[in-house]
Parts: structure tokens; C-alpha cells; sequence
């Protein structure tokens, strides 16, 4: 990769519950463009980590920065709150758990924020709806509510949710592991269309095959370190340590169970 | 069962019905601002917001509400506090049933789910924002029901106000008795006229629940 700063700068994060320590001087620089998985066991602190991008959970230290404005800035509260807003317009999240607001359609539920935030009309933002729900294959269901949608259905109005806000930069949360295994590939195709137009995607995932087709980079993480990192074939097929190689030989044996 | 009576002083009763519903409304009404006060004040982000509304559901709770409203009526005057019987009974009622009410809006507003705010907060949207747009028509639907159960409580609680002398279902019965010596018929047309304010209001809470129902 030619030498270029990283769009997304993640320095020396550390974070501790009380006496335990989830990640450890942890340090991943991404670049515009590129789509980064994170897998390991759970407990890993690899969800921690990709929740501190965001700063929905605070580094203890350590600084995270997107392009050139550091996100977890120390501020009064009052402008803390102004600049994290602002940052977080530019940073879409997908939760394992969807994460839909159940009292409204999923029309509603892709407008609101844009309406809240940027002050764009009616009609403009029921073109934006439109036009990110045809994306996402889910243009018919745009007048139901989330509770009359199948799990797979959920995660795809999430996902226009998340892109009607034009972030920057795209964070998955296990966006599938909380599926029914014959939900997981529509939402997985939907993520690949994504990463077809170049969107700058981090990605907390389970699903090796998905991360071994998608992916431009792999991290391993375990006890809140990055264990070994580097392109998915070799990360996949010809893993140099040993704890890698015994999670996903570990893995691998419960997927084929 | 002296029925010929009962037709007889019914009518008075009605009246007093009517003085009952007034204080029931204005209860709930000043109930709900103090709940909705006390809920915001316990869910807030400074402490001494919490302390204070923990202070006001803790002292409410922990005192007998016909204490609270000799309080207000009778200590008031010491302390500067003039307010007729009514006034009384609308205050102490409603500041007592706040405190009630502060428990039942917090509890909805804690029972949503925390990926909701944290979806809004991802988005951009502001604390407030998050809570007006995306909590708080979540929790309200929550809230309907146990509301409900306080308005109940607080309608049967206005009985107390017969111990200040405002004029209502309760103290109406008693001032019958005094002249007609027939306990049993005065306080039966209370509990039914008690009871049909009850009924009403119950269905009204049903139906809102049901209106209120997302799908």
C-alpha cells in the first residue's frame, strides 16, 4: 500500500474495567478504502475496541483519531458533546442486535436522524430512504415496522439506516451473529456491495469465510492484544502463531459440527 | 337497608362525586409534573439532581400520606403556608402521588432497551434528542398501564381528604351518618359512586394502552 495517512488512527489504546485490563496498547491504522476484520474469542476485546471508534466505550487510554480530528478529545462536558456528535455523523454502526427503533417504520427509522441533523426536508429525506432501502433490497418493506421483519431484514434497514447518515467510515458489530445461519448471507451481500464501492469498513466478525472473501487485512486479537495481523490468506491459510492457529483450527471444528 | 333514604340523599352525593373527580384530576395532573420532574431528576447526569429526587421519593414513600397532608394543613400556616382545605388535599395528594409516579416513569424509561440510545447516539443525535425522538414514545407506551395503577391508588387516596374537611364522597358519607345514624346505606352510595369513577377511569386507561400500541 502506498504511504499515505490512515483514515482511521487508533494509538496506543488501552482500556481496563476496575482491575481487568480488555485491551492493551493496542495500535491499527486504517486507510481510506480498506476493509479491516477483527476476529477472536469472545472476551477478546475486539467489540471493545471497535466501540472505542466511536467512543460509545471510552479508551482509559490512548487516543483514536478519524482523518485529522482526534475523536475522544477531553472536553468539558458541554463541548464534548457537541464535537462527539458531529464526529459520530461520519461513523456508521451496525449492532449484532439491530438496534431499530421499534415505534417507528423503517422509513422513519432511516429519516429521523438525518431530519434531526441536517436539517433536510420531508421530501428530500423520503428520497434518501428510497434510495438507500433500494440498496439494501428492502424498498417494499419501507412502510412496515421492525417487529413485522425477519431478523435479515432488520440488519439490512439497519445498515441503510447507518448509510443514509454518509459516514466516512463503517463499523460492524457482529452484524450477523445474531441470525439464523439462512439470514446470514443476504446481509453478507449486502456488506460485499458495500465494500465493491470502496467504503472503509472495520469489521467484528465470526464468519471466517466472509472475512477471508471481503477482507483487504485480518487482525486476531486475544486477552487485549492484537496477536498477529496480515491479509486474509495468509492469516487463513498459513497462520505463524500458535494461538491463531488454535482458534481457528478450534473454529473451523465447531463450524463443521 | 333503608332505600327510600338512599334515594332520598343521593343527589348530595353525586355533588360530592363531582368534588371527588375534581380532586382526582388535578391530582393526577400535578402527580404527572411531579413524576415527570422526579423521574428526570433521578435519571439525571448531575448527582445532586439524583440525591434530590431519591430525597423527595424516599420521604414520600417513607411517610404516611395522611401525616404529609396534616403537614401541609395544618403545620402550614406555622411556617407561612395558607391554603384552604381543597388546596390542601390538591397539593399534598398530587406531591404524594408524584413520588409514586417519578418510580413508574423512571422504571419505563431504564426498561428500553440500551441499544436503542446507543443506535441514536451512534447517528449523531444529542442526549436529549435520543431521549425525545427515541426513548422517551418507547417508555411512554411502557408507562400507560402502571400509570394507570397510580391513578387508581390516588383516586381511592382522596378519601383522605376528609380528615382536612373538604367536602367529598368520603366526608359527605360521614356528615350523612351524623344525622341519619345509617352507616351502612351513607357509606354503600360512596363506594358505588367510588367505584363507577374507578370503572370509567380504567376503561379510559385500557383504551389508551391499546391506542398507544405500536402494530
Amino acid at each position: 500500500m502506498t504511504e499515505q495517512k490512515p483514515f482511521v488512527d487508533i494509538r496506543h489504546a488501552q482500556k481496563s474495567y476496575g482491575a481487568l485490563e480488555v485491551l492493551k496498547d493496542i495500535s491499527l491504522q486504517v486507510h481510506r478504502g480498506e476493509i479491516v476484520a477483527i476476529i477472536g474469542p469472545s472476551g477478546s476485546g475486539k467489540s471493545t475496541l471497535l466501540r472505542a471508534i466511536n467512543d460509545l466505550d471510552p479508551l482509559s487510554g490512548g487516543e483514536v483519531w478519524l482523518e485529522d480530528t482526534q475523536v475522544n478529545k477531553t472536553l468539558p462536558h458541554r463541548q464534548y458533546e457537541k464535537h462527539i456528535n458531529q464526529v459520530r455523523q461520519n461513523i456508521g454502526m451496525v449492532f449484532q442486535h439491530f438496534n431499530l427503533f421499534h415505534h417507528l417504520t423503517v422509513r422513519e427509522n432511516i429519516t429521523l436522524a438525518p431530519k434531526l441533523l441536517k436539517g433536510i426536508s420531508d421530501e428530500e429525506a423520503n428520497k434518501l430512504a428510497e434510495e438507500q432501502l433500494n440498496k439494501v433490497g428492502m424498498i417494499e418493506r419501507i412502510d412496515y415496522y421492525p417487529s413485522q421483519l425477519s431478523g435479515g431484514q432488520k440488519q439490512r434497514v439497519a445498515i441503510a439506516r447507518a448509510l443514509a447518515m454518509k459516514p466516512k467510515v463503517m463499523l460492524f458489530d457482529e452484524a450477523t451473529s445474531a441470525l439464523d445461519p439462512e439470514l446470514v448471507e443476504e446481509v453478507n451481500q449486502v456488506m460485499k456491495a458495500l465494500a465493491e464501492e470502496h467504503m472503509t469498513m472495520i469489521i467484528v466478525t465470526h464468519e471466517m469465510g466472509f472475512a477471508e472473501s471481503v477482507c483487504d487485512r485480518v487482525l486476531f486479537m486475544d486477552q487485549g492484544v492484537v496477536v498477529e495481523e496480515g491479509p486474509p490468506e495468509v492469516m487463513f491459510r498459513n497462520p505463524q502463531n500458535e494461538r491463531t492457529k488454535n482458534f481457528l483450527r478450534k473454529h473451523l471444528a465447531d463450524a463443521n459440527k | 337497608m333503608d332505600v327510600e333514604l338512599m334515594l332520598k340523599v343521593y343527589p348530595f352525593f353525586v355533588k360530592a362525586a363531582w368534588v371527588t373527580i375534581q380532586l382526582s384530576v388535578l391530582t393526577t395532573i400535578l402527580g404527572l409534573i411531579c413524576g415527570s420532574l422526579g423521574a428526570a431528576a433521578r435519571l439525571s447526569r448531575l448527582r445532586l439532581f439524583r440525591i434530590i429526587g431519591a430525597a423527595y421519593v424516599s420521604f414520600i414513600r417513607g411517610t404516611p400520606a395522611l401525616i404529609q397532608l396534616f403537614i401541609l394543613y395544618f403545620g402550614g400556616p406555622q411556617v407561612g403556608i395558607q391554603l384552604d382545605a381543597f388546596e390542601a388535599g390538591v397539593i399534598g395528594l398530587g406531591v404524594n402521588i408524584g413520588a409514586y409516579m417519578t418510580e413508574t416513569i423512571r422504571g419505563a424509561i431504564i426498561a428500553i432497551d440500551k441499544g436503542q440510545a446507543e443506535a441514536a447516539r451512534t447517528l449523531g443525535m444529542s442526549r436529549y434528542q435520543s431521549m425525545r425522538y427515541v426513548i422517551l414514545p418507547q417508555a411512554a407506551r411502557l408507562m400507560i398501564r402502571p400509570l394507570g395503577v397510580n391513578i387508581n391508588a390516588l383516586i381511592k387516596g382522596t378519601a383522605l381528604v376528609a380528615a382536612i374537611s373538604v367536602i367529598e364522597l368520603t366526608y359527605t358519607a360521614q356528615r350523612y351518618i351524623g344525622s341519619t345514624y345509617k352507616p351502612f346505606e351513607m357509606f354503600l352510595i360512596s363506594g358505588v359512586l367510588y367505584m363507577i369513577i374507578i370503572y370509567v377511569t380504567g376503561r379510559g386507561i385500557a383504551w389508551l394502552d391499546r391506542k398507544a400500541r405500536i402494530v
